[in-house]
């Protein structure tokens, strides 16, 4: 069940459990979709995470008293709530050489060919739990466990914007340049964050991501000419 | 136009930060402490989440290319201007060649320069405030460097009542190097013991020198967990405030802070109490006190009507009919032979 806890004077933190899973994700979801659908005064921001979703607000417009039982009618009737499906949005990878210097000690760690773990990371759709850390860095839930790998043991001063990579049970793009751990098996042209876009970042919560690979040819072309919208497309695989 | 002959230690542009984008990852940024930098917008006449700048411990050298106006607030860096000390939270005029210094910081550790007309930086996702390990926003997302030039927007030569323009020390927050803060308790308290909560709202803890714009780490008795917590959890979102606590000692979330994070928060400071702790440098110390939301909210709503009375006091201009809270009716009563005109604002949302 979930519960309204107090996390400052001008936020609440709607929690729906302490676990990674697509159920409370998905209650994660549709509460946020309520929130923003009953546009609610005195609310700035909403911040969905893997647990909860965080309802940021002005407590001179709106107190806590009458915004407790709002987001308490809104739990009431969450459980009809009709969530829209989740949009795709597709991410073209260039897998290996300089763009994946990783990728044969992947392979080469799991026994396969790097063709097989291209196979392997392009098959499932991920689920992009929450995002954090960084800009447009996102939690995708969904790595096939045969590529489960630790993370380097000296970790690279420079990682470029655009990377693909596996530490542990997770994968995940870099949005932007930055000194990391993760085994680099690729690099994406499509920029995920571009500050000076007007959708600064491509993905929200909730979204699914396939990665699909790509050559150097059409990784100069996208590069190049990066039109984010051609990725993006509605109705995934969630219910 | 305005030129950095000393960038000072650490100077950036903030504003009242990069809202909207959290859920994104996007920290917010923007003024440490946010009381000062609005009423330094306020004394000159600008919107309060304009744009200004931020010093830390050691200011800036600014020489002024044409007549500008400018206040100082927050922290007191004993300011001069051509070498003649000035008041802090007063607005000054500043003739082309004249030099502002704000040598280091007598009380305080953050102080903001606002001037009339704002700073003439670009918007980035609707903030100019500096976000540093990004690199967006205020000069490039950079701090201010020695020979640094910024144009003011609109940019103003004179105010009206210039002499009348200072907010008296009563308004201001009880700044100090040892401050009480209140917190509400909170998202994950009850992942901590009750002789936890106990040793953190009973005991002063010291500001370590590991404090910056993204968080402030405090030394002090260890805060215990609850039998059973790790000391991990599943990743939730970080408000400005929230107090980690990360091998027993806390650390206070500040302006730059990741958006999520996965330690446990005991409580989150009140919004009215942050610029308490922007205030304080490395030694200074803390005392924790809880209080209710209700509480901290009433605060809060206190201090945000003292900007507003300084606000109406000091605008420069009607204000804007699009900004104020929708109408429900206005009326004219006479009592005892004068005329009211009141204004009925429609409360909350219906």
């Amino acid at each position: 069940m979930a519960r309204i806890l107090t996390s400052s004077d001008c936020s609440l933190c709607v929690e729906f459990g302490d676990t990674i899973s697509k159920e409370i994700n998905r209650q994660v979801r549709a509460f946020t979709l309520a929130v923003e659908a009953a546009g609610i005064q005195g609310v700035t921001e909403l911040v969905p995470t893997y647990r909860s979703v965080t309802v940021h607000y002005r407590p001179e417009i709106m107190g806590y008293a009458r915004l407790y039982e709002r987001l308490h009618g809104l739990l009431n009737g969450l459980a009809a709530a009709d969530i829209p499906p989740a949009e795709t949005i597709r991410v073209p990878v260039l897998y290996g050489g300089v763009h994946g210097p990783d990728l044969e000690t992947v392979a080469k760690r799991h026994d396969m060919t790097p063709e097989q773990v291209i196979e392997l990371h392009t098959a499932p759709t991920y689920l992009n739990y929450m995002l954090g850390f960084m800009p447009g860095f996102c939690y995708l839930g969904g790595l096939d466990e045969r590529l489960h790998t630790p993370r380097l043991t000296t970790p690279r001063v420079r990682i470029p914007a655009g990377s693909v990579g596996i530490a542990g049970s997770q994968t995940g793009i870099y949005p932007l340049d930055s000194p990391g751990g993760w085994q680099l098996i690729g690099q994406t042209p499509l920029r995920l964050y571009d500050p000076k876009r007007e959708k600064a970042i491509l993905v929200d919560a909730g979204m699914e991501i396939r990665f699909f690979p790509i050559d150097e040819r059409e990784y100069e072309r996208l590069r190049r000419e990066n039109y984010p919208e051609e990725f993006v497309s509605e109705g995934g695989e969630n219910p | 136009m305005i030129t950095f002959l000393k960038k000072g230690l650490l100077t950036t542009v903030q504003d009242l930060g990069r809202t909207g984008y959290q859920r994104f990852g996007m920290p917010v940024c923007g003024a440490m402490d946010p009381f000062a930098l609005e009423l330094g917008n306020i004394l000159v006449g600008n919107l309060r989440g304009e744009a200004a700048l931020e010093a830390t411990v050691l200011g800036p050298t600014i020489r002024f290319d044409t007549t500008e106006i400018f206040a100082v607030t927050g922290g007191d860096f004993a300011p001069t201007l051509n070498g003649e000390p000035i008041e802090i939270n007063r607005a000054y005029r500043a003739a082309a060649g004249d030099t502002l210094a704000l040598p280091l910081a007598k009380s305080g550790a953050r102080a903001y320069i606002a001037f009339a007309g704002g700073l003439d930086l670009e918007e980035v996702m609707g903030s100019r405030s500096t976000f540093l390990k990004g690199g967006i926003g205020g000069l490039s997302g950079r701090p201010v460097q020695d020979g640094s030039e910024i144009r003011l927007r609109a940019p103003v030569d004179d105010l009206p009542d210039l002499e009348d323009r200072y907010v008296p020390a009563d308004l201001l927050p009880a700044y100090g190097n040892a401050v009480e803060v209140r917190f509400t308790y909170g998202p994950q308290e009850d992942l901590f013991s009750a002789a936890g909560k106990r040793t953190f709202a009973s005991h002063p803890y010291t500001l370590s020198d590991r404090c910056d714009r993204m968080g402030f780490r405090l030394n002090g008795p260890a805060v215990e967990l609850a039998p059973g917590c790790d000391g991990n959890i599943i990743s939730d979102g970080i408000c400005f405030g929230a107090i980690q606590i990360t091998d027993g000692q806390p650390i206070v979330m500040m302006a730059d802070r990741q958006t999520t994070g996965g330690y446990p928060k005991l409580g989150c400071v009140i919004a009215a109490d942050l610029p308490l702790l922007a205030q304080l440098k490395a030694g200074d110390k803390v005392r924790f006190r809880p209080v209710s939301v209700a509480a901290a909210q009433a605060v809060y709503r206190r201090q945000q009507k003292i900007l507003d009375k300084l606000e109406k006091r000091f605008a420069l201009r009607p204000p804007d009919p699009a900004e104020e809270p929708p109408l429900c009716g206005r009326f004219l009563i006479h009592v005892n032979g004068v005329e009211y005109d009141i204004y009925l604002e429609e409360q909350y949302d219906a």
